[in-house]
């Protein structure tokens, strides 16, 4: 009932709405799409895959288990159709050589899927990976149901 | 025949008191707000009815992040499919945990305060004091108590499901090892903008509105003294609570069953 | 031009009758309030005395009669008129009712801070004014928490003449007040009906000091009105039941017993059964 609001109150109150907000944008931005939270520079690679299997959006991208980027996009190329990820790499691995392989691995059984890169060797004739450029030898993810079905096949024709 | 007579007199009773319950709330949110004079009102009360649940709700939401967070990664483990424990404690949060948890600490927290207050208030000869300087109790400390618990419930249960989300996340990603990427990123796809958040938000206005209508109500109807200040203090958090449980099984039922 | 009665009365009941659930509080009955006089309405506990007051507020509504504050008939008033009128009158509450989240200096400010749009430094001059008047000045700083009873009184009584009402109403100002507290209070409702020219009236079933004060006694009990006169007139009434109240005698015109069968039939009743 005081008439006069303290200016101690008014911040308060102040702070309280504007952390109230800040929680419903983060919430509507964080929680429901991407947007902000990767941090940090990078630079961008593309590879192309046969299938992607259960590849996402911000799934991790590591060499030897260390995470050193992230996927930002996945779509299909306009003329073949295949799928195209793109790579967001941090910028202080910008050494990755030409020859390096890309394949869509899972952890464990039945676990998320990441990107695995295996660098290739570096030396005078071939060149570092630029910004924008495909990595050219991609492997696609397993698909469980195809390794099932190969498996059942083989030992069927093995058996004539 | 007793029981007939006591229950004809009960009906009378409850829906006299519903009818001054909706005339308490009618003439509570249909005045005009005067901006002048109602704005620092308005302040004073966001401050004791938000500002002063913050506490409770941050602690709150942060620890049951954390249990969920603990919980569900025990479950999920088993099937390998931990990268889903962003969206299950999201969802959980923000679909029922988050408006339900909230609007009850709400009720314990700020809406018995309020219903003590007024109905103290009303004890000490305060509310018939304003009347007598003709000024209007409802609107001078009805209003502004009303809309503030309006602006801070839904407030507060954003507040409570972030909190709860990060809570999670330090437990399931920094503890437990699982991908904080994975984490959001599964979160993302799976947490719909309208379904999900805008629900919750709904949920918690509705939320609102039944907790200070009955605080409100409650306050103003009390008999002036001590028992009847505390027998109101009382229903009002059962009833509202019960109130929020029951509302959130409707909503729930419109919103997520097609 | 106003009419002479209306002159003479600000308050003027006409045959008011009025009930809680089917309990008749008052029945029929009719009294004035002369203008610029205090007026005290005395009589046991229990028989409606603050209720009256709370009629003439407009809080209650009687079953039936006028109350006519000024000329105007405060049962019919519509709210807005109602609260118009209000703003000529204060009632003392027996408790004071300071809101107890305020200074005193805001509480006496806050009728005037809603009521008016003076500025700070001059609403700042009408309460200090207003606390000398009742003798706490020093007192502006305390929180009502900190008052003595006697003191929240005069608080609340300084509140009650923050506008300059024309009418002031006081429930009971001497319940529970110690001797010294209870004389400050006399001596400021003297002066400031004598001072402001206030009409006062005064609820109260102590004796000795509405006496001291009033111009005019009502002595209300059983739903009517048993006596009425200066306090001179009242101390000469012929009446059992006025000379039981002032006099303070057990048993009398009031019976000590409240209404019940024979205590002897009751007991034989009891015992036959």
């Amino acid at each position: 009932m005081k008439d006069m609001v303290s200016k101690k109150v008014e911040l308060l109150v102040g702070l309280f709405v504007a952390l109230g907000l800040a929680a419903l944008l983060m919430l509507s931005v964080k929680v429901a799409n991407s947007g902000f939270g990767a941090g940090g520079e990078s630079y961008q690679l593309f590879a192309k895959f046969d299938n992607i299997g259960g590849l996402k959006v911000r799934s991790p991208i590591k060499i030897g288990g260390v995470v050193i980027g992230r996927v930002s996009n996945i779509s299909l190329d306009d003329e073949d159709y295949t799928p195209v990820v793109t790579l967001d790499i941090k910028i202080q691995y910008n050494q990755l050589s030409e020859a390096t392989s890309v394949a869509i691995l899972t952890a464990g059984l039945l676990g998320e899927q990441y990107l695995g890169l295996q660098p290739g060797f570096v030396d005078d004739s071939v060149d570092t990976l630029q910004p924008g450029d495909y990595i050219e030898d991609t492997r696609p993810a397993l698909v469980l149901e195809e390794l099932i079905g190969q498996f059942l096949f083989s030992q069927g024709s093995g058996e004539e | 025949m007793q029981q007939l007579h006591y229950l004809g007199k009960q009906t009378l009773s409850m829906i006299s008191g519903l009818g001054r319950a909706v005339i308490l709330l009618v003439s509570a949110i249909v005045h005009v707000p005067n901006v002048r004079k109602g704005t620092p009102l308005l302040i004073q009360q966001l401050y004791s009815v938000g500002v002063l649940s913050l506490l409770i709700i941050i602690v709150s939401g942060t620890f049951i992040g954390m249990v969920l967070a603990l919980q569900g990664y025990t479950i999920l483990v088993g099937y390998g499919a931990e990268a889903s424990l962003g969206p299950m404690v999201a969802l959980s949060l923000l679909r029922e945990l988050g408006p339900v948890v909230a609007g009850l600490l709400f009720a314990g927290r700020a809406g018995s305060a309020l219903t003590a207050e007024i109905g103290l208030m009303k004890a000490t000869e305060q509310l018939s004091s304003l009347e007598m300087m003709a000024i209007d109790p409802l609107r001078r400390i009805i209003a502004p108590r009303f809309w503030a618990g309006f602006i801070s419930l839904p407030l507060l249960t954003a507040i409570f499901s972030m909190v709860g989300i990060l809570g999670a996340h330090v437990v399931g990603v920094n503890w437990l090892g699982v991908d904080s990427g994975t984490f959001w990123s599964v979160m993302q796809e799976q947490v719909d903008f309208e379904k999900d958040i805008l629900n919750s938000v709904i949920k918690s206005i509705v939320f609102a509105f039944v907790v200070m209508w009955i605080a409100v109500y409650k306050g103003y109807d009390c008999e002036p003294t001590s028992e009847g200040i505390s027998r109101a203090t009382t229903s009002t958090v059962v009833q509202s609570s019960l109130l929020i449980l029951c509302l959130d099984f409707i909503l729930t039922a419109l919103m997520f069953v097609k | 031009m106003i009419n002479s009665a209306f002159e003479a009365n600000l308050v003027e009941i006409e045959n008011l009758t009025f009930k809680r659930g089917e309990r008749v509080i008052f029945d029929n009955i009719s009294l004035s309030i002369p203008k610029g006089k205090v007026t005290a309405i005395m009589g046991p506990s229990g028989i409606g005395k603050t209720t009256l007051l709370r009629l003439i507020g407009g809080q209650l509504k009687p079953e039936s009669g006028n109350i006519l504050f000024a000329g105007k008939n405060i049962p019919l008033l519509s709210r807005a008129d109602l609260y118009e009128v209000r703003k000529q009158m204060s009632m003392l509450f027996q408790s004071g009712a300071l809101f107890t989240d305020m200074s005193v200096f805001d509480n006496i400010a806050f009728p005037i801070r809603e009521h008016t749009k003076l500025s700070e430094n001059i609403i700042e001059k009408i309460v200090l004014m207003k606390l000398e008047a009742v003798g706490l000045r020093g007192a502006r700083h305390l929180q009502p928490s900190e008052l003595s009873g006697g003191m929240a009184r005069r608080v609340a009584l300084a509140r009650a003449i923050a506008l300059d009402p024309e009418l002031i109403l006081y429930d009971e100002p001497f319940a529970g007040q110690d001797p010294i507290s209870m004389g400050v209070i006399v001596r400021l409702i003297r002066s400031l009906s004598d001072a402001l020219g206030l009409t006062s009236v005064v609820v109260s079933h102590d004796v000795p000091e509405v006496m001291s004060i009033a111009d005019y006694i009502y002595i209300v009990a059983e739903k009517k009105v048993i006596g009425h006169g200066t306090p001179e007139q009242i101390r000469q009434d012929s009446s059992p039941l006025v000379q039981q109240f002032i006099q303070g005698d057990a048993d009398g015109a009031v019976p000590f017993h409240y209404e019940a069968p024979a205590y002897r039939d009751e007991l034989i009743r009891r015992v036959s059964k």
